[in-house]
Protein backbone atom coordinates (compact mmCIF):
# COMPACT_ATOMS: atom_id res chain seq x y z
CA UNK A 1 0.00 0.00 0.00
CA UNK A 2 2.43 2.55 1.06
CA UNK A 3 4.33 1.49 -2.38
CA UNK A 4 1.66 2.84 -4.09
CA UNK A 5 1.00 5.27 -2.27
CA UNK A 6 4.34 7.06 -3.09
CA UNK A 7 3.75 5.86 -6.82
CA UNK A 8 0.69 8.27 -6.28
CA UNK A 9 2.50 11.11 -4.85
CA UNK A 10 5.48 11.13 -7.49
CA UNK A 11 2.50 11.31 -10.13
CA UNK A 12 1.42 14.28 -8.21
CA UNK A 13 4.91 16.10 -8.27
CA UNK A 14 5.50 15.04 -11.71
CA UNK A 15 2.05 16.78 -12.75
CA UNK A 16 2.84 19.65 -10.47
CA UNK A 17 5.41 20.67 -12.98
CA UNK A 18 3.45 20.85 -15.91
CA UNK A 19 1.83 24.67 -15.03
CA UNK A 20 5.14 26.10 -14.83
CA UNK A 21 7.22 24.13 -17.15
CA UNK A 22 10.07 23.23 -14.49
CA UNK A 23 10.45 21.81 -11.04
CA UNK A 24 13.16 19.80 -9.29
CA UNK A 25 11.33 16.52 -9.73
CA UNK A 26 14.56 13.99 -9.39
CA UNK A 27 15.73 15.87 -6.05
CA UNK A 28 12.57 15.38 -4.77
CA UNK A 29 12.07 11.28 -5.80
CA UNK A 30 15.30 11.36 -4.08
CA UNK A 31 14.01 12.39 -0.70
CA UNK A 32 10.34 11.31 -0.89
CA UNK A 33 10.47 8.37 1.02
CA UNK A 34 12.26 9.95 3.75
CA UNK A 35 10.01 12.73 3.90
CA UNK A 36 7.07 9.88 3.76
CA UNK A 37 8.08 8.32 7.10
CA UNK A 38 9.02 11.39 8.32
CA UNK A 39 5.54 13.09 8.07
CA UNK A 40 3.71 9.93 8.55
CA UNK A 41 5.22 7.63 11.66
CA UNK A 42 7.84 10.16 13.39
CA UNK A 43 7.14 13.89 13.51
CA UNK A 44 4.74 14.81 16.50
CA UNK A 45 3.01 17.45 14.72
CA UNK A 46 -0.99 18.78 13.68
CA UNK A 47 -1.68 19.71 10.57
CA UNK A 48 -4.63 21.85 11.96
CA UNK A 49 -2.46 23.41 14.22
CA UNK A 50 1.08 23.82 12.36
CA UNK A 51 2.84 26.26 14.75
CA UNK A 52 2.16 24.31 18.11
CA UNK A 53 4.89 24.78 20.38
CA UNK A 54 4.46 21.33 20.88
CA UNK A 55 5.42 20.02 17.69
CA UNK A 56 8.70 18.52 16.05
CA UNK A 57 10.10 21.09 13.70
CA UNK A 58 11.17 19.47 10.05
CA UNK A 59 13.70 21.70 8.17
CA UNK A 60 14.28 21.10 4.41
CA UNK A 61 17.10 22.68 3.69
CA UNK A 62 17.77 21.83 0.48
CA UNK A 63 14.52 23.82 -0.65
CA UNK A 64 14.77 22.64 -4.29
CA UNK A 65 13.42 19.50 -2.78
CA UNK A 66 10.39 21.24 -2.28
CA UNK A 67 8.05 18.98 -4.07
CA UNK A 68 8.25 16.43 -2.29
CA UNK A 69 7.67 18.68 0.91
CA UNK A 70 4.52 19.87 -0.66
CA UNK A 71 3.43 16.50 -1.92
CA UNK A 72 3.73 15.29 1.74
CA UNK A 73 2.30 18.25 3.11
CA UNK A 74 -0.62 18.12 0.82
CA UNK A 75 -1.00 13.87 1.78
CA UNK A 76 -0.94 15.11 5.52
CA UNK A 77 -3.87 17.60 5.24
CA UNK A 78 -1.93 20.72 5.65
CA UNK A 79 -2.95 22.56 2.63
CA UNK A 80 -5.69 21.37 -0.66
CA UNK A 81 -3.81 19.20 -2.62
CA UNK A 82 -5.32 21.23 -5.25
CA UNK A 83 -2.42 24.01 -4.66
CA UNK A 84 0.03 21.47 -5.97
CA UNK A 85 -1.65 22.03 -9.82
CA UNK A 86 -0.87 25.91 -9.27
CA UNK A 87 3.05 24.71 -8.36
CA UNK A 88 5.90 27.39 -8.99
CA UNK A 89 3.42 29.78 -11.22
CA UNK A 90 2.87 33.57 -10.55
CA UNK A 91 0.92 33.40 -7.53
CA UNK A 92 1.44 30.54 -6.07
CA UNK A 93 1.66 30.06 -2.50
CA UNK A 94 4.49 26.48 -3.47
CA UNK A 95 7.47 27.98 -4.98
CA UNK A 96 10.31 26.27 -6.29
CA UNK A 97 11.65 26.50 -3.10
CA UNK A 98 9.51 26.26 -0.14
CA UNK A 99 8.48 29.88 2.18
CA UNK A 100 7.40 29.28 5.81
CA UNK A 101 5.70 32.76 5.59
CA UNK A 102 3.53 31.37 2.46
CA UNK A 103 2.64 27.69 3.10
CA UNK A 104 1.70 25.77 6.26
CA UNK A 105 3.47 23.53 7.50
CA UNK A 106 6.77 24.71 6.53
CA UNK A 107 9.24 25.90 9.04
CA UNK A 108 12.01 28.02 7.38
CA UNK A 109 12.40 29.37 3.92
CA UNK A 110 15.24 28.10 2.29
CA UNK A 111 16.76 27.60 -0.92
CA UNK A 112 20.09 28.73 -1.04
CA UNK A 113 22.39 26.13 0.69
CA UNK A 114 23.48 25.82 3.54
CA UNK A 115 21.37 27.90 5.97
CA UNK A 116 18.60 25.43 7.09
CA UNK A 117 21.04 23.37 9.36
CA UNK A 118 22.42 26.46 11.15
CA UNK A 119 18.88 27.70 10.99
CA UNK A 120 17.95 24.34 12.72
CA UNK A 121 20.21 24.45 15.70
CA UNK A 122 18.96 28.07 16.64
CA UNK A 123 15.43 26.03 16.89
CA UNK A 124 16.83 23.16 18.54
CA UNK A 125 19.09 25.44 21.20
CA UNK A 126 15.97 27.67 21.22
CA UNK A 127 13.51 24.82 22.58
CA UNK A 128 16.11 23.49 24.81
CA UNK A 129 16.39 27.20 26.80
CA UNK A 130 12.25 26.69 26.38
CA UNK A 131 12.12 23.42 27.98
CA UNK A 132 10.26 21.67 25.66
CA UNK A 133 10.99 17.92 24.64
CA UNK A 134 10.33 17.99 21.24
CA UNK A 135 13.09 17.40 18.58
CA UNK A 136 14.56 19.18 15.20
CA UNK A 137 15.16 17.40 12.16
CA UNK A 138 17.19 18.79 9.50
CA UNK A 139 17.11 17.41 5.61
CA UNK A 140 20.37 18.54 3.57
CA UNK A 141 22.03 17.50 0.78
CA UNK A 142 25.16 16.07 -0.13
CA UNK A 143 26.43 18.53 -2.48
CA UNK A 144 24.56 21.42 0.09
CA UNK A 145 27.50 19.59 2.49
CA UNK A 146 29.83 21.26 0.18
CA UNK A 147 28.88 24.58 2.46
CA UNK A 148 31.22 25.94 5.15
CA UNK A 149 28.31 26.60 6.70
CA UNK A 150 27.33 23.14 7.07
CA UNK A 151 30.49 22.44 8.90
CA UNK A 152 30.13 25.34 11.32
CA UNK A 153 26.96 24.02 12.25
CA UNK A 154 28.45 20.42 12.66
CA UNK A 155 30.71 22.23 15.01
CA UNK A 156 28.08 23.82 16.67
CA UNK A 157 25.86 21.16 17.48
CA UNK A 158 28.09 18.95 18.80
CA UNK A 159 30.06 21.54 21.07
CA UNK A 160 26.53 22.43 22.27
CA UNK A 161 25.44 18.90 22.75
CA UNK A 162 22.14 19.32 20.83
CA UNK A 163 20.53 16.14 21.15
CA UNK A 164 17.26 16.67 20.08
CA UNK A 165 18.54 17.91 16.76
CA UNK A 166 18.68 15.13 13.48
CA UNK A 167 20.42 15.99 10.24
CA UNK A 168 19.48 13.44 7.77
CA UNK A 169 21.95 14.41 4.60
CA UNK A 170 20.41 12.82 1.35
CA UNK A 171 23.51 11.36 -0.07
CA UNK A 172 22.66 10.53 -3.94
CA UNK A 173 25.82 11.18 -5.22
CA UNK A 174 25.12 14.91 -6.97
CA UNK A 175 28.48 16.12 -5.22
CA UNK A 176 30.15 13.76 -6.90
CA UNK A 177 30.96 14.86 -10.42
CA UNK A 178 32.21 18.47 -8.16
CA UNK A 179 33.87 17.07 -4.62
CA UNK A 180 34.25 13.84 -3.61
CA UNK A 181 32.65 13.30 0.39
CA UNK A 182 33.44 9.96 0.59
CA UNK A 183 32.06 8.81 4.03
CA UNK A 184 30.06 11.20 4.96
CA UNK A 185 29.02 9.33 8.13
CA UNK A 186 32.50 9.18 9.32
CA UNK A 187 32.89 12.87 8.69
CA UNK A 188 30.19 13.73 11.54
CA UNK A 189 31.24 11.03 14.09
CA UNK A 190 34.71 13.29 13.70
CA UNK A 191 32.83 16.64 14.87
CA UNK A 192 31.38 14.54 17.58
CA UNK A 193 28.12 13.12 16.60
CA UNK A 194 26.51 9.87 16.66
CA UNK A 195 25.79 8.99 12.56
CA UNK A 196 24.24 6.14 11.01
CA UNK A 197 23.92 5.16 6.96
CA UNK A 198 20.92 3.60 6.14
CA UNK A 199 19.06 2.93 2.41
CA UNK A 200 17.41 6.26 2.47
CA UNK A 201 14.44 4.33 0.09
CA UNK A 202 13.73 1.71 2.84
CA UNK A 203 10.79 2.51 4.99
CA UNK A 204 11.33 0.82 7.84
CA UNK A 205 15.28 1.88 8.32
CA UNK A 206 14.26 5.27 7.52
CA UNK A 207 11.59 4.99 10.99
CA UNK A 208 14.20 2.93 12.77
CA UNK A 209 16.92 5.27 12.23
CA UNK A 210 14.99 8.24 12.85
CA UNK A 211 13.41 7.05 16.16
CA UNK A 212 17.02 6.39 18.00
CA UNK A 213 18.33 9.33 19.42
CA UNK A 214 21.62 9.91 22.00
CA UNK A 215 21.32 11.58 24.96
CA UNK A 216 24.50 14.00 24.78
CA UNK A 217 25.13 14.03 21.33
CA UNK A 218 23.37 15.39 17.82
CA UNK A 219 22.44 12.54 15.46
CA UNK A 220 23.54 12.66 11.68
CA UNK A 221 21.09 9.55 8.95
CA UNK A 222 23.39 9.37 6.31
CA UNK A 223 20.60 8.69 3.81
CA UNK A 224 22.48 6.45 0.27
CA UNK A 225 19.57 7.85 -2.23
CA UNK A 226 19.30 7.80 -6.18
CA UNK A 227 18.34 10.71 -7.35
CA UNK A 228 14.91 10.44 -9.70
CA UNK A 229 14.47 6.96 -7.83
CA UNK A 230 11.85 5.35 -9.16
CA UNK A 231 11.94 6.51 -12.90
CA UNK A 232 14.45 4.92 -14.88
CA UNK A 233 15.45 7.71 -17.26
CA UNK A 234 15.51 10.58 -14.38
CA UNK A 235 17.82 7.68 -12.11
CA UNK A 236 20.87 9.81 -12.08
CA UNK A 237 20.58 11.47 -14.89
CA UNK A 238 21.51 15.15 -14.49
CA UNK A 239 19.32 16.15 -17.70
CA UNK A 240 16.56 15.66 -15.24
CA UNK A 241 17.85 17.93 -12.33
CA UNK A 242 15.47 20.60 -13.38
CA UNK A 243 12.53 20.35 -15.97
CA UNK A 244 9.36 19.12 -16.51
CA UNK A 245 8.36 16.46 -19.03
CA UNK A 246 6.95 17.29 -22.53
CA UNK A 247 3.69 16.21 -23.36
CA UNK A 248 5.13 13.25 -25.27
CA UNK A 249 7.52 11.96 -22.11
CA UNK A 250 4.80 12.25 -19.51
CA UNK A 251 2.38 9.47 -20.98
CA UNK A 252 5.40 7.10 -20.20
CA UNK A 253 6.67 8.32 -17.07
CA UNK A 254 3.57 8.04 -15.21
CA UNK A 255 2.52 4.89 -16.85
CA UNK A 256 5.77 3.63 -14.63
CA UNK A 257 4.78 5.63 -11.72
CA UNK A 258 1.18 3.27 -11.65
CA UNK B 1 30.13 52.71 23.06
CA UNK B 2 30.98 49.02 23.57
CA UNK B 3 30.65 49.53 26.95
CA UNK B 4 27.65 51.12 26.85
CA UNK B 5 26.17 48.02 24.76
CA UNK B 6 27.31 45.86 27.58
CA UNK B 7 25.53 47.87 29.80
CA UNK B 8 22.38 48.04 27.80
CA UNK B 9 22.43 44.56 27.06
CA UNK B 10 22.96 43.12 30.62
CA UNK B 11 19.89 45.13 31.71
CA UNK B 12 17.49 44.04 29.18
CA UNK B 13 18.80 40.68 29.44
CA UNK B 14 17.56 40.94 33.21
CA UNK B 15 14.31 42.03 32.42
CA UNK B 16 13.82 40.26 29.10
CA UNK B 17 14.12 36.75 28.96
CA UNK B 18 13.45 36.33 25.35
CA UNK B 19 16.95 38.28 24.73
CA UNK B 20 19.88 35.97 23.60
CA UNK B 21 23.43 37.18 23.29
CA UNK B 22 25.40 35.07 20.30
CA UNK B 23 29.10 36.79 20.59
CA UNK B 24 31.33 36.14 17.19
CA UNK B 25 35.08 35.29 19.95
CA UNK B 26 34.51 39.49 20.45
CA UNK B 27 33.70 41.01 23.21
CA UNK B 28 33.78 38.03 25.55
CA UNK B 29 35.27 39.05 28.44
CA UNK B 30 33.49 42.12 28.22
CA UNK B 31 30.20 40.24 28.42
CA UNK B 32 31.67 37.72 31.61
CA UNK B 33 28.50 38.94 34.11
CA UNK B 34 26.09 37.96 30.99
CA UNK B 35 27.71 34.63 30.78
CA UNK B 36 27.73 34.48 34.48
CA UNK B 37 24.00 35.25 35.41
CA UNK B 38 22.29 34.14 32.14
CA UNK B 39 23.84 30.78 30.54
CA UNK B 40 21.33 29.99 29.13
CA UNK B 41 21.07 33.01 26.75
CA UNK B 42 24.65 34.22 26.59
CA UNK B 43 26.84 32.24 23.96
CA UNK B 44 30.43 33.06 22.29
CA UNK B 45 29.63 30.88 19.33
CA UNK B 46 33.28 31.14 17.37
CA UNK B 47 34.33 32.19 14.59
CA UNK B 48 31.67 31.23 12.60
CA UNK B 49 29.49 33.91 11.32
CA UNK B 50 27.28 32.88 8.59
CA UNK B 51 26.12 29.76 11.07
CA UNK B 52 25.92 32.69 13.82
CA UNK B 53 23.63 34.60 11.86
CA UNK B 54 21.24 31.30 10.96
CA UNK B 55 21.27 30.34 14.41
CA UNK B 56 19.89 33.61 15.08
CA UNK B 57 17.34 33.42 13.18
CA UNK B 58 15.96 29.94 14.22
CA UNK B 59 15.81 31.37 17.62
CA UNK B 60 13.77 34.46 16.92
CA UNK B 61 11.49 31.40 15.07
CA UNK B 62 11.19 30.32 18.84
CA UNK B 63 10.75 33.15 20.13
CA UNK B 64 13.94 34.65 20.92
CA UNK B 65 15.07 37.89 20.31
CA UNK B 66 18.90 37.82 19.63
CA UNK B 67 21.33 40.14 19.20
CA UNK B 68 24.61 39.14 17.95
CA UNK B 69 27.97 40.89 17.69
CA UNK B 70 31.13 40.70 16.25
CA UNK B 71 33.73 43.22 13.90
CA UNK B 72 31.26 45.14 10.96
CA UNK B 73 32.76 42.98 8.12
CA UNK B 74 32.93 39.82 9.56
CA UNK B 75 29.11 40.08 11.06
CA UNK B 76 27.73 42.44 7.52
CA UNK B 77 29.81 41.27 4.71
CA UNK B 78 30.87 37.68 5.73
CA UNK B 79 27.25 36.73 6.22
CA UNK B 80 25.82 38.77 3.70
CA UNK B 81 23.59 36.47 2.54
CA UNK B 82 21.95 34.90 5.91
CA UNK B 83 21.20 38.41 6.62
CA UNK B 84 19.31 38.69 3.45
CA UNK B 85 17.30 35.08 3.36
CA UNK B 86 17.22 34.04 7.18
CA UNK B 87 16.52 37.51 8.63
CA UNK B 88 15.35 39.89 6.79
CA UNK B 89 13.67 37.95 3.79
CA UNK B 90 11.68 35.41 6.77
CA UNK B 91 11.31 38.44 8.60
CA UNK B 92 12.58 37.78 12.17
CA UNK B 93 13.54 39.72 14.54
CA UNK B 94 17.04 40.42 15.59
CA UNK B 95 19.87 42.48 16.42
CA UNK B 96 22.97 42.58 14.80
CA UNK B 97 25.33 44.92 16.74
CA UNK B 98 28.76 45.62 14.93
CA UNK B 99 32.03 47.48 16.39
CA UNK B 100 34.58 48.78 13.89
CA UNK B 101 32.73 51.58 11.90
CA UNK B 102 34.65 52.20 8.71
CA UNK B 103 38.13 52.93 9.63
CA UNK B 104 38.15 52.82 12.97
CA UNK B 105 40.23 49.81 13.94
CA UNK B 106 42.87 52.04 10.73
CA UNK B 107 45.63 50.23 11.84
CA UNK B 108 44.52 46.55 11.34
CA UNK B 109 44.26 46.98 8.06
CA UNK B 110 41.63 46.89 4.80
CA UNK B 111 40.48 43.28 6.28
CA UNK B 112 39.33 45.08 9.24
CA UNK B 113 38.10 48.37 7.69
CA UNK B 114 34.02 48.53 6.79
CA UNK B 115 32.62 51.45 5.12
CA UNK B 116 30.70 49.79 3.30
CA UNK B 117 28.32 47.94 5.28
CA UNK B 118 25.43 50.46 5.21
CA UNK B 119 25.33 50.31 1.91
CA UNK B 120 24.88 46.96 1.51
CA UNK B 121 22.64 46.22 3.93
CA UNK B 122 20.53 49.08 2.73
CA UNK B 123 20.29 47.23 -0.26
CA UNK B 124 18.18 44.32 1.96
CA UNK B 125 14.52 44.97 2.11
CA UNK B 126 13.53 45.13 5.55
CA UNK B 127 17.07 45.44 7.71
CA UNK B 128 16.81 48.69 9.88
CA UNK B 129 19.87 50.74 10.16
CA UNK B 130 20.75 52.89 13.18
CA UNK B 131 23.83 54.92 13.84
CA UNK B 132 24.15 56.38 17.00
CA UNK B 133 26.39 59.02 17.63
CA UNK B 134 27.21 58.49 21.64
CA UNK B 135 27.10 56.08 24.12
CA UNK B 136 23.82 57.37 25.67
CA UNK B 137 22.22 57.32 21.96
CA UNK B 138 22.57 54.06 21.48
CA UNK B 139 21.33 53.03 25.20
CA UNK B 140 18.06 54.61 23.75
CA UNK B 141 17.61 53.81 20.36
CA UNK B 142 18.16 50.03 21.32
CA UNK B 143 15.92 50.12 23.78
CA UNK B 144 13.43 51.37 21.05
CA UNK B 145 13.93 49.06 18.47
CA UNK B 146 15.34 45.95 19.87
CA UNK B 147 12.17 44.36 20.19
CA UNK B 148 10.57 45.89 17.03
CA UNK B 149 10.25 42.11 15.77
CA UNK B 150 12.09 43.43 12.27
CA UNK B 151 15.74 42.83 12.05
CA UNK B 152 18.24 46.03 13.00
CA UNK B 153 21.43 46.84 12.41
CA UNK B 154 23.15 49.11 14.95
CA UNK B 155 26.55 50.61 14.16
CA UNK B 156 28.60 51.14 17.18
CA UNK B 157 32.19 53.29 16.32
CA UNK B 158 34.76 54.15 18.57
CA UNK B 159 33.90 58.00 17.31
CA UNK B 160 31.26 59.96 19.85
CA UNK B 161 30.20 63.11 19.62
CA UNK B 162 30.83 65.96 22.18
CA UNK B 163 27.43 65.76 23.27
CA UNK B 164 24.24 63.47 23.18
CA UNK B 165 20.99 64.45 22.37
CA UNK B 166 18.22 63.63 24.48
CA UNK B 167 15.64 63.36 22.91
CA UNK B 168 17.01 60.86 20.08
CA UNK B 169 14.18 58.47 18.66
CA UNK B 170 14.46 55.40 16.31
CA UNK B 171 13.29 56.19 13.10
CA UNK B 172 13.07 60.04 13.95
CA UNK B 173 15.77 62.54 12.83
CA UNK B 174 16.14 65.94 14.87
CA UNK B 175 16.67 69.36 13.54
CA UNK B 176 19.53 70.48 15.22
CA UNK B 177 20.03 74.27 13.78
CA UNK B 178 18.17 76.80 11.29
CA UNK B 179 19.20 78.17 8.33
CA UNK B 180 18.03 79.34 5.19
CA UNK B 181 20.43 78.34 2.46
CA UNK B 182 21.57 74.46 2.56
CA UNK B 183 20.06 71.46 4.73
CA UNK B 184 23.10 69.89 6.09
CA UNK B 185 22.55 65.75 7.11
CA UNK B 186 24.74 64.71 9.65
CA UNK B 187 24.47 61.08 10.26
CA UNK B 188 25.10 59.54 13.41
CA UNK B 189 28.91 60.45 14.72
CA UNK B 190 29.54 63.38 11.86
CA UNK B 191 27.59 65.71 14.10
CA UNK B 192 30.18 67.18 16.30
CA UNK B 193 32.31 67.57 12.69
CA UNK B 194 28.42 69.11 11.39
CA UNK B 195 28.15 71.40 13.83
CA UNK B 196 31.62 73.30 14.02
CA UNK B 197 31.99 73.30 10.53
CA UNK B 198 28.31 75.29 9.98
CA UNK B 199 28.52 77.22 13.04
CA UNK B 200 29.20 80.04 11.01
CA UNK B 201 26.81 79.33 8.05
CA UNK B 202 23.08 79.88 7.58
CA UNK B 203 22.25 76.69 7.04
CA UNK B 204 19.68 74.18 8.76
CA UNK B 205 21.29 70.93 10.14
CA UNK B 206 19.22 68.01 10.70
CA UNK B 207 20.59 65.19 12.41
CA UNK B 208 20.09 61.65 11.42
CA UNK B 209 20.50 58.42 14.03
CA UNK B 210 17.88 56.66 11.93
CA UNK B 211 18.65 55.86 8.48
CA UNK B 212 16.24 52.71 7.80
CA UNK B 213 13.75 53.65 8.19
CA UNK B 214 14.41 57.42 6.54
CA UNK B 215 12.96 59.79 8.04
CA UNK B 216 11.51 61.56 4.89
CA UNK B 217 9.23 64.10 6.19
CA UNK B 218 11.64 65.61 8.53
CA UNK B 219 13.88 66.42 5.49
CA UNK B 220 10.77 67.50 3.58
CA UNK B 221 10.09 70.26 6.25
CA UNK B 222 13.24 71.24 6.58
CA UNK B 223 14.55 72.38 2.88
CA UNK B 224 14.31 75.88 2.87
CA UNK B 225 16.56 75.51 -0.26
CA UNK B 226 17.40 73.12 -3.16
CA UNK B 227 21.00 72.23 -1.43
CA UNK B 228 20.73 69.69 0.40
CA UNK B 229 24.55 67.52 1.67
CA UNK B 230 24.36 64.55 3.63
CA UNK B 231 27.81 63.81 5.88
CA UNK B 232 27.69 60.36 6.49
CA UNK B 233 30.29 58.26 8.68
CA UNK B 234 30.37 56.06 5.43
CA UNK B 235 30.91 55.63 1.81
CA UNK B 236 30.08 58.94 0.22
CA UNK B 237 27.07 58.92 -1.44
CA UNK B 238 25.30 56.09 0.19
CA UNK B 239 22.22 57.73 1.23
CA UNK B 240 22.32 59.69 -1.88
CA UNK B 241 18.68 57.60 -3.23
CA UNK B 242 17.15 58.12 0.39
CA UNK B 243 17.00 61.87 0.01
CA UNK B 244 16.91 61.89 -4.11
CA UNK B 245 13.59 59.82 -3.46
CA UNK B 246 12.18 61.91 -0.37
CA UNK B 247 12.32 65.52 -2.72
CA UNK B 248 11.29 63.32 -5.62
CA UNK B 249 8.97 66.49 -6.94
CA UNK B 250 12.04 69.01 -6.45
CA UNK B 251 15.38 69.84 -7.92
CA UNK B 252 18.22 69.03 -5.79
CA UNK B 253 21.46 69.57 -5.85
CA UNK B 254 23.05 67.38 -3.84
CA UNK B 255 26.76 67.26 -1.78
CA UNK B 256 27.32 63.87 -0.74
CA UNK B 257 30.40 64.11 1.74
CA UNK B 258 31.57 60.59 3.17
CA UNK B 259 34.32 57.83 3.06
CA UNK B 260 35.92 57.97 -0.76
CA UNK B 261 34.85 54.56 -2.66
CA UNK B 262 38.11 53.13 -2.51
CA UNK B 263 40.61 50.55 -0.20
CA UNK B 264 42.25 52.66 2.49
CA UNK B 265 45.55 50.85 2.40
CA UNK B 266 47.38 52.95 5.18
CA UNK B 267 47.41 52.01 8.66
CA UNK B 268 47.99 54.64 11.90
CA UNK B 269 44.80 56.03 13.60
CA UNK B 270 41.11 57.06 12.85
CA UNK B 271 42.38 60.95 12.83
CA UNK B 272 45.20 60.01 9.97
CA UNK B 273 42.39 58.38 7.70
CA UNK B 274 39.81 61.48 8.51
CA UNK B 275 42.70 63.96 7.01
CA UNK B 276 42.91 61.68 4.31
CA UNK B 277 39.17 61.36 3.40
CA UNK B 278 38.85 65.05 3.95
CA UNK B 279 36.52 64.06 6.97
CA UNK B 280 37.30 67.26 9.25
CA UNK B 281 35.47 70.38 10.25
CA UNK B 282 37.57 72.44 8.56
CA UNK B 283 37.08 70.21 5.12
CA UNK B 284 33.77 69.99 6.04
CA UNK B 285 33.21 73.40 5.56
CA UNK B 286 35.69 74.47 2.81
CA UNK B 287 33.13 72.13 1.13
CA UNK B 288 29.99 73.55 2.38
CA UNK B 289 30.94 77.31 1.60
CA UNK B 290 31.77 75.91 -2.01
CA UNK B 291 28.66 74.63 -2.35
CA UNK B 292 26.88 76.86 -1.29
CA UNK B 293 28.60 79.16 -3.65
CA UNK B 294 28.06 77.66 -6.73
Amino acid sequence: MTGARINRLKRQIVLATMAAGEGHIASAFSILDILWVLYDRVLQIDPKNPKSDERDRFVLSKGHGSLALYAVLAEKGFFPASELERFATFDSPLGGHPDCNKVPGVEASTGSLGHGLPMGIGMALGIRIRKIDRRVIVLVGDAECNEGSIWESALLAAHHQLSNLTCIVDYNHSTDRALLLGDIAAKFVAFGWAATIINGHDHDAIYSALTRTESDRPTAIVAETVKGFGCRQMENNPAWHHRAPSQDELPAILEELA
Amino acid sequence: MRKQFVKTIEDLMAQDERLVLLLGDIGVFGFRNAFELYPERTYNIGVCEQAMTSMAAGLAKEGFIPALHSIAPFVVERCLEQLKIDLCYQNLPANIVSVGASYDYAALGCTHHCPGDVAVLRALPGMEIVIPGTPAEFDRLFRGAYANSHPTYFRLSERNNQQSYDDVEFGRAAVTRHGSLATVIAVGPTLTWVLEATQELDVTVLYYTTVVPFDGDTLRENCPSHKIVVVEPFYEGTLAHDVMSVMENRTIRLLSIGVPRQFLTNYGHAADHDLECRLTPEEIKARLEQFLHV
